[in-house]
């Protein structure tokens, strides 16, 4: 490590990359009433581990983010965000109906548009991710030396 | 049941979009993934008539999404035209599942059994999503759901055959082409109206006059997109390869469901958003749709004749079976539109059945080719008969499903003094008669191959496989018999949704 040409890169990042995190889940919740919500919450937050991944190496990021929690992860946000029209439906409303998951409409609104954001962030997170582990996974047609 | 009845409509979508994200999670225990699809497969099914019994007795069933009314929130919307539909996407899902259990352990490698199924449920998703939605764009959103898992499920046949990563890219361009044009269409016509949901649509529409040439264009977008999605026929390219290389089943359920749903988006536009009393809509569907039907219906007929694989000649039949049904839409009377309905849903169960057979008889010996079918009749003699059955079916023998959807469209046809159009339907059947027969020809009377002097013994297909391909056989033969009973009315009553108000 003694003459690491990435040294810059490697401090940078390190400082940004929790940055980037906490950005997420600031845009995450600031999404039930402004701009933001968990499409672009998810994004920011995969980017950060891609940004790890860039610097650090595929296989760092993917002891960082193993790429089973991905599957886990796509399928968890699908039914957070049904489970909450399933909960709808179970206390007498139609399906994805937030007014009845609260004592009132208000609170029930939002109430289900936070638990729906939240299914939101979860698979768009684990699925920027997929892609780019599946792209960045592949074996290259020519090795390095070729070029 | 009371439950039911209100909320079985979401209830059919939600439970396999749910059930899908829960089966890709499964742990990969021997047949757990299959039995949970089929579960729920039959829970939609049993949902799906829950909704034609509740459409029967009510005419007409709207369901708001998260408690939003229709002309700002999404709305599904059941009437007597798509809640057939509904019901004969369920049950095809239930008779390709039965199957499936062990078409995917040998067509589809292990390890991803579990995202096999769960790819299916959402392609069941998708097509319910499609059929009973009342909102333009959330089509879009549903046919993008059901595609691309179509997509993925076409490329799992490559354990089989590589080929079928490259149909997978092919169906997968062409298809995004289709759902681009559609998205286009959608586009334009929110701008002239100001409102996604149908029926808003309808009305403003209607106070246009047809005299928008947004509008038209919008038209001109909406039939290219869906073309392509249920083939007709120049756009039907995709079609061939998708079929005859992706599992067995999945081409089974395609064959019967996906062009159907895209089928069924035709209707709903061109007669239940813009309406065919527009000049343009009518001579787009009078001249442009026929001709295209009925060039189909000879070309790909002759397509099919001269195929070598088995499965690629039953896709170009599928193409020229499509133009039977724009048949139906280009005559523009209600006998001509209940005659459509009713090909399209005998057109299913068929070509489901068909496909069925013939993934039963490469399950045994690994049969593509028609001229590897020799002997057949002897080494799988149940198979045989109901791919006979089915086959007859297809050619329009009297007796089976074929035959009274074609004579219900060729009465129609003549009704309105198409004499050709007549012409072409026999002509048309007759080339069904050839190319079907080509197989029944080598499957009866040729003897079975030999593999070292000793002859293939009879291998019949395993007891879940046959179960929903004599099922198949057997229904086409009821509609065939009492077909005038039942289905006769649910087509006309679907026919009468599409052209209210006028006369036959």
């Amino acid at each position: 490590m003694n003459h690491d040409p990435h040294v810059l890169l490697r401090v940078i990042a390190k400082f940004l990359i929790p940055l980037i995190a906490l950005f997420a889940f600031y845009v995450q919740f600031h999404g039930d009433f402004g701009p933001g919500g968990g499409f672009q919450a998810g994004v920011i937050l995969a980017a950060s581990i891609i940004l790890y991944s860039l610097i650090f190496g595929l296989e760092n990021a993917k002891q960082a983010f193993p790429p089973i929690l991905i599957r886990i992860g796509m399928s968890l946000g699908v039914l957070l965000y049904g489970g909450t029209g399933v909960v709808a439906w179970m206390q007498g409303g139609e399906f994805l109906n937030y007014s009845v998951l609260a004592h009132d409409a208000i609170h029930g609104q939002h109430w289900g548009i936070l638990a729906v954001e939240l299914g939101v962030f979860c698979t768009v997170t684990s699925v920027m991710i997929a892609i780019f582990y599946a792209f960045g996974s592949r074996q290259p047609q020519t090795s390095e030396e070729d070029w | 049941m009371d439950w039911l009845s209100t909320h079985a409509v979401a209830f059919a979508i939600v439970l396999p979009l749910l059930m899908a994200a829960v089966v890709a999670m499964l742990p990969n225990v021997k047949r757990l993934a299959w039995l949970v699809a089929l579960l729920v497969a039959v829970f939609v099914a049993v949902a799906a008539s829950v909704v034609l019994q509740t459409q029967a007795g009510l005419g007409e069933i709207i369901y708001e999404m998260g408690g939003w009314e229709p002309p700002y929130g999404i709305s599904l919307r059941i009437d007597a035209l798509n809640a057939p539909i509904l019901l004969l996407i369920a049950a095809m899902a239930v008779a390709t599942l039965i199957y499936a259990e062990p078409a995917v352990a040998s067509e589809v490698e292990g390890r991803r059994s579990g995202p096999f199924y769960a790819a299916f449920l959402l392609c069941v998703a998708g097509l319910m999503g499609m059929v009973v939605t009342g909102d333009a764009f959330n089509v879009f959103v549903f046919l993008e759901v059901s595609s691309i898992s179509t997509y993925t499920l076409v490329a799992m046949g490559a354990n089989r055959d590589r080929r079928a990563l490259s149909a997978a890219f092919n169906y997968l361009i062409l298809g995004s082409i289709g759902a681009t044009f559609f998205v286009i269409g959608v586009g334009f016509l929110y701008a002239e109206t100001g409102t996604l949901n149908m029926e808003d649509m309808r009305s403003i529409l209607a106070n246009l006059d047809g005299g928008s040439r947004v509008a038209q264009v919008a038209f001109g977008f909406i039939v290219v997109g869906l073309g392509l999605k249920l083939a007709m026929f120049p756009l039907h390219t995709w079609l061939p390869g998708a079929y005859a290389y992706s599992p067995t089943l999945v081409t089974a359920f395609l064959a019967s469901t996906a062009t159907k749903a895209a089928l069924y988006l035709l209707y709903r536009f061109c007669f239940t958003v813009f309406d065919p009393s527009f000049d343009y809509v009518a001579a787009v569907l009078t001249y442009i749709v026929t001709g295209l039907a009925v060039t189909g219906m000879i070309f790909c007929s002759l397509q099919a004749l001269f195929q070598t694989d088995a499965r690629r000649t039953l896709a170009f039949s599928s193409v020229a079976q499509v133009g039977y049904m724009l048949l139906g839409i280009g005559i523009l009377t209600v006998a001509g539109l209940a005659g459509g309905y009713l090909h399209l849903i005998n057109h299913a169960v068929v070509k489901g059945g068909l496909f069925l057979a013939l993934g039963a008889m490469w399950y045994r010996f690994g049969i593509t080719r028609i001229s590897d079918m020799a002997g057949l009749s002897k080494t799988m003699p149940i198979t045989t008969a109901a791919f006979t059955v089915l086959a007859f079916s297809l050619i329009g023998v009297p007796f089976t499903a074929g035959f009274v959807s074609k004579v219900a469209l060729a009465e129609a046809a003549a009704a309105k003094g198409w004499w050709w159009a007549v012409g072409v339907i026999m002509v048309t059947s007759i080339l069904a008669l050839f190319y079907m027969g080509r197989m029944m020809m080598v499957a009866y009377f040729r003897d079975p191959p030999t593999v070292d002097g000793v002859a293939w013994k009879r291998n019949e297909a395993p007891a879940l496989m046959l179960i929903p391909i004599v099922g198949l056989a057997i229904l086409s033969i009821l509609i065939g018999m009492r077909g005038n009973v039942f289905l006769t009315d649910i087509a006309e009553n679907a026919a009468w949704v599409m052209l209210p108000g006028s006369g036959l």
